[in-house]
């Protein structure tokens, strides 16, 4: 499956200062746990929590810390799946599909 | 000392003096024009009245129909956007990158009443982004100094000064004055603490953020949408939280920032077109992007505002900011503490033996881009994150240094480590240590303190 991923407010220092990737993941990648990856799986779908646990292995260099806790990310990361907040699709379980969107941006403070 | 630079000191003090002596005759100028300016205004209107002729009824005095004519000619926001404004109030916390812009257009724009909270002064390297300060006004109170810009800039338009640091024992007070807030801070307890601030008294907040090359903008608390704790329940990491001192800030992006927290600001104040709520705007100035993003509604289980929160003038009263976020309120620089005394030396000390030609190698942590802006002689630079792959650089300067100052076989060139403020410096001298080289000492207090106690022509920055 394509799909661009991008990091912004800083994230993007934990994978070479590279903003913007374009990869293909295979549904299967996904670490698989629970029943609604089994389910997914099942389907052949691909969560965002599959794809958190793909891009920490495949995408981020350093630090993995700064960007996950636990299965989701860190506190103060903002996750938006074609321009829109993830608490809107279902946070880790929404269901991404072809050409998706999916932005990771850690919330600024200074000014 | 040559009679040059005695004559160059003595024409540099008499500028100064005359600066100040201007500076000094604007404010008077620009409070006198400020009280004329009541004058007229009452007088016009008790002679319009005496008249018995208002000339119009829009409540706009002549001046202020002239003043404000381009905004009164849009159809969009026209006589009625204005009068709201002129009858609205907007708090900006915070005169720095954000708060700069802000002011200016929201003094400009004719707010009826703008207040400005700030505890900080007005610094050289402050003056590359935060430009409603000056250099006359270097050393001076920014709220001060922003007050004086907005009040030159519309003597119509009143401004009040709140010279203190925002905390939660004033918060409530200043807070519940004014109509509209705009968080221009620049740390995350704050961002905590004006936001509860604000769900409490029910104030809509304009909330901009910037570091390096990035911008976020949105409204929280208004009209039912989110506010920062339903989007940011728990607090990030403190590592995550970088600062522009450190990191970093090009100038006009706080700049680009601040500009559209005063637009949302306007909107909010005078009930035109339909604020950011519920959405962010996240600006990427290296690549020219803006993105507009839908954000979650307001979270029923948030803390702050959700259905069973528990805030109360008293909680918010009682909260600790600081602790929560594990950051202090004004965040000084972090001042590390790992290492015992004998593995430090103080700049002076290093100063010293450099004097005495004592064998040795300095190695700088800091990363190539400050390595770049401005170095000790001598030393090398091997930033901190690759000091463990490049340990035999350092063994072979070492041994290079001994050989040259032909130290017996015995002896060995001994090992300083310095970085910009003395923590990085710190670390590394404890990662040596670890790795084989348990002499190295780290030099306290950095650059800065080199700049401050040995050199004080060394750049700081």
């Amino acid at each position: 499956m394509q799909l661009t991923i991008e990091f912004g407010g800083g994230l993007e220092l934990l994978c070479d200062s590279v903003k913007i990737h374009n990869i293909n993941v295979d549904p299967q990648d996904g670490e698989k746990q629970g029943s609604i990856d089994i389910i997914s799986s099942f389907f052949n779908q691909l969560t965002l929590k599959n794809l958190l646990s793909w891009v920490r292995t495949n995408v981020i260099k350093e630090r993995p810390e700064m960007f996950m806790k636990g299965d989701s990310v860190r506190p103060g990361v903002l996750v938006l799946v074609n321009d829109a907040d993830w608490e809107l699709s279902g946070q880790l379980d929404t269901v991404l599909e072809e050409k998706d969107n999916v932005v990771f941006i850690s919330t600024l403070h200074g000014g | 000392m040559d009679s040059n630079s005695v004559e160059a000191t003595r024409i540099r003090q008499e500028i100064d003096s005359l600066k100040s002596k201007k500076l000094n005759i604007e404010q008077q100028i620009s409070s006198l024009e400020a009280q004329l300016h009541q004058l007229e205004l009452n007088s016009n209107t008790a002679s319009s009245l005496s008249n018995g002729n208002l000339g119009n009824s829009n409540g706009l005095s002549p001046d202020m129909i002239y003043r404000y004519s381009r905004h009164l000619l849009l159809p969009s926001f026209g006589v009625q956007g204005q009068a709201n404004l002129l009858k609205s109030s907007v708090l900006v916390i915070g005169a720095g990158g954000l708060g700069s812009p802000a002011l200016l257009y929201l003094a400009a724009c004719g707010v009826g009443r703008i207040g400005i909270v700030d505890h900080d002064i007005v610094e050289l390297n402050n003056l590359q982004r935060q430009i409603i300060h000056t250099e006359a006004y270097i050393g001076k109170s920014k709220v001060e100094s922003a007050a004086d810009a907005c009040r030159s800039i519309n003597s119509s338009t009143q401004i009040v000064e709140h010279k203190e640091a925002f905390r939660t024992s004033n918060a409530l007070e200043i807070v519940s004055k004014y109509d509209v807030v705009v968080d221009a801070t620049d740390n995350a307890p704050s961002r905590y603490m004006i936001n509860d601030c604000c769900v409490v008294l029910g104030k809509p907040l304009v909330s901009g953020a910037a570091l390096g090359l990035e911008g976020q903008l949105t409204v929280y608390n208004y009209n039912g949408g989110p506010c920062y704790r339903c989007l940011f329940p728990t607090p990030p990491p403190t590592n995550a939280c970088q600062r522009c001192a450190d990191s970093g800030v090009l100038g006009v992006v706080p700049g680009v920032i601040g500009c559209l927290q005063a637009l949302e600001a306007i909107k909010v104040a005078s009930l035109v077109g339909e604020p950011l709520s519920g959405r962010m705007l996240l600006l990427d100035a290296v690549s020219g992007r803006f993105r507009n993003v839908k954000l979650r509604g307001r979270s029923l289980q948030c803390e702050a505002c959700g259905d069973h929160a528990v805030l109360t003038r008293q909680t918010f009263l009682d909260f600790d900011y600081e602790k929560f976020t594990q950051t202090p309120l004004s965040p000084g620089p972090l001042k590390l503490n790992l290492l015992s005394v004998d593995a430090r030396i103080s700049s002076t000390e290093y100063s010293e033996k450099v004097t005495e030609g004592e064998t040795h190698v300095l190695v700088d942590v800091r990363p190539a881009h400050h390595y770049k802006i401005v170095s000790l002689p001598n030393s090398i630079n091997i930033p901190l994150s690759t000091l463990e792959d490049r340990l035999p650089e350092i063994s072979a300067s070492l041994e290079k240094e001994a050989k040259k100052d032909s130290l017996d076989s015995g002896s060995s060139a001994s090992l300083f480590v310095i970085c910009r403020r003395g923590n990085d410096s710190q670390r590394a001298v404890e990662l040596l240590h670890k790795l084989g080289f348990s002499s190295a000492k780290d030099i306290i207090g950095g650059l800065e303190s080199w700049a401050h106690n040995v050199d004080p022509k060394f750049p700081t920055y």
